[in-house]
């Protein structure tokens, strides 16, 4: 996979996500430090709430998403991180070992009025279980460094 | 039927303070975000932060520890008071995120949320859509979270 930089994201193009699984001990441990609702902490009461069994918090699903970008392609990139998120949806719940994957779809991208050597590149992010069913869409912008930008640092 | 006060637009209340250790940041990173300015102070002193941050995923994730224990304490009072319980659903997702500054380790951030609506459920009987505007404040008193949510919740009607 080549770095990218702002240049190399072209509008239109789709990134797979790979796949991502998630266990009963990783929704309960994540949980249990940022989101203690009874349907994210067991079992029990998974079966006994509205989504019918234990199921991720859905701040996990958005920080798998993350982790499932990083390794897609931010890592081999010019990331300078995002700063919004326009919309982010849980359609349905995650549960104990659900595999995840999915892509992110370039929607637009534009250099920043602001700062020289940096770009936005605005995409829009789609998860789905094993099964087929989606699970979330989010869509947000990424801050890129431009190739330019990039060498200079390489120089200096 | 009486709404406690949080179901009340325009209801605002502070939810907790959270320190944002570097060790903590690096933990999370590690696991949902290793990208560099989250992993390694050295690395984060030359990108566009400026210095060592936590995930934005990181940020978010502590409001929502806020709100569940806060929700726990005001539901105790709330019940002293004589209201009905009152519980929480899960959300179907939130709107118009933004993080406009980073937290950098050391920081402390204090969170929020302001009642925007909250509407009985058309689809569920004895549930209520509960919408508002959430967030967090550095120790300078600067934003460095909002969003909008919704969330249902069940309440005798």
């Amino acid at each position: 996979m080549a770095f990218r930089f702002y240049e190399d994201f072209v509008v239109g193009e789709s990134i797979d996500l790979g796949k991502r699984s998630v266990s009963a001990e990783e929704i309960i441990e994540f949980a249990t430090e940022f989101d203690p609702a009874p349907f994210h902490l067991s079992h029990e009461g998974g079966k006994n709430s509205m989504l019918g069994a234990l199921s991720a918090s859905g701040w996990q699903t958005c920080s798998m998403l993350m982790a499932m970008m990083c390794e897609a392609f931010l890592l081999e990139s010019s990331s300078q991180g995002g700063n919004n998120v326009e919309e982010c949806r849980w359609l349905a719940p995650v549960h104990a070992d659900d595999v995840l994957s999915g892509h992110i779809t370039v929607l637009s991208k534009r250099l920043s009025a602001s700062r020289a050597g940096l770009g936005i590149v605005s995409v829009k992010s789609e998860l789905f279980k094993q099964s087929g069913v989606a699970v979330l869409t989010l869509s947000n912008a990424i801050m890129m460094r431009t190739r330019d930008h990039g060498q200079t640092e390489q120089h200096s | 039927m009486k709404l406690p006060p949080f179901m009340h637009e325009g209801n605002t209340v502070e939810i907790g303070s959270h320190v944002f250790e570097e060790a903590d940041i690096i933990r999370f990173a590690r696991k949902n975000d290793p990208q560099p300015f989250h992993l390694d102070p050295q690395a984060a002193r030359e990108s566009l932060f400026g210095g060592h941050c936590a995930s934005g995923w990181h940020t978010a994730s502590v409001w929502m520890r806020k709100q569940r224990d806060a929700s726990a304490i005001m539901m105790e009072e709330l019940d002293r008071q004589g209201f009905a319980k009152v519980e929480y659903g899960p959300s179907g997702g939130f709107q118009n995120l933004k993080w406009p500054r980073p937290v950098f380790a050391g920081d402390t951030v204090t969170y929020f949320n302001t009642t925007l609506a909250c509407r009985p459920s058309a689809s569920r009987p004895g549930w209520f859509v509960l919408s508002g505007r959430n967030g967090g404040n550095n120790q300078h008193g600067q934003e460095v979270l909002s969003f909008q949510s919704m969330v249902l919740l069940r309440y005798p009607a």
